[in-house]
């Protein structure tokens, strides 16, 4: 039996205080890639109870996905919009979920996220990293901007960790493990990358800046 | 003296592009922040570094 939403409120509001639950349901999320680190992040993020995610991923699941993304065997095939869609919902039914199957590109970005409180930059090419964050930095002053580098491989858990470089942008990972170097990722650490990403999420909505 | 990723540097009067040019980076998968604001990319050949100034040059591995 699902809960109403009165009832999904009031759980989250007895676990975080009321002030605190207000200002994660009425924010709104940006995920920019829906991978190992998306994917991860936006669980986390429906969990803790915010109000809208936008998702925006071109992809469809590929069973090379499977090791480290959130998404099952039975979803292989579907666009990765879609199939994260359908899990978040089951695990808070009342998330206000908005979604583009497109490749997030420089003229595009700024429609897509224009809505958004918190962009977190998860995407898997370093290009497009340093694209998106050089995009909002430049032209979109009132976001915050969570990015990540470095979370692939088998290195110490401990040495992933989030750095503030500037008021509205943050950085996640260990800043230098790279895919084509380490060989491959590991759920475990990937996971650890989007947690601190979506640990980040909940610090600036709670208003605590620092790290 | 210009600080950049917590190295002090002489390079006072260079430009970003100048300083970038002496280094490995990648231009395409770095974002600079020069005193706590985003540089553009497109103003990097006109930034001149100044004694003081604390650079922050963010460079991307892939993987996500």
């Amino acid at each position: 039996m699902i809960p109403t939403k009165e009832e999904w409120n009031k759980a989250l509001s007895e676990r975080y205080g009321e002030d605190i639950q207000k200002k994660f349901s009425y924010a709104t999320v940006a995920i920019c890639g829906l991978g190992g680190l998306g994917s991860n992040i936006a669980i986390a993020l429906a969990r803790a109870g915010i109000g809208k995610l936008i998702l925006i991923d071109f992809d469809r699941v590929d069973i090379t996905n499977l090791h480290r993304q959130q998404y099952k065997a039975n979803q292989i095939g579907i666009f990765k919009t879609e199939a994260l869609s359908g899990s978040l919902k089951e695990i808070a039914p009342y998330i206000d979920l908005e979604t583009h199957t497109v490749r997030i590109r420089e003229d595009n970005a700024a429609e897509l996220l224009k809505t958004a409180d918190i962009i977190c930059e998860a995407f898997d090419e370093a290009e497009c990293k340093a694209m998106l964050t050089n995009l909002v930095l430049e032209t979109m002053p009132d976001k915050y901007l969570i990015a990540a580098s470095g979370m692939a491989g088998m290195s110490s858990a401990n040495t992933i960790q989030t750095r503030k470089i500037s008021k509205r942008f943050y950085l996640c990972g260990d800043g230098s493990s790279d895919a084509s170097e380490t060989g491959s990722f590991i759920s475990s650490r990937v996971m650890l990358c989007a947690a601190h990403q979506a640990h980040t999420v909940l610090r600036i909505l709670a208003e605590k800046f620092e790290v | 003296m210009v600080q950049i990723n917590s190295e002090k540097l002489n390079i006072a009067g260079k430009t970003l592009a100048e300083y970038l040019a002496t280094t490995n980076y990648d231009p395409k998968r770095i974002a600079v922040e020069c005193n706590g604001d985003i540089v553009p990319k497109a103003q990097y050949e006109e930034t001149f570094l100044k004694d003081g100034d604390i650079v922050e040059v963010v460079s991307f591995v892939g993987g996500g």
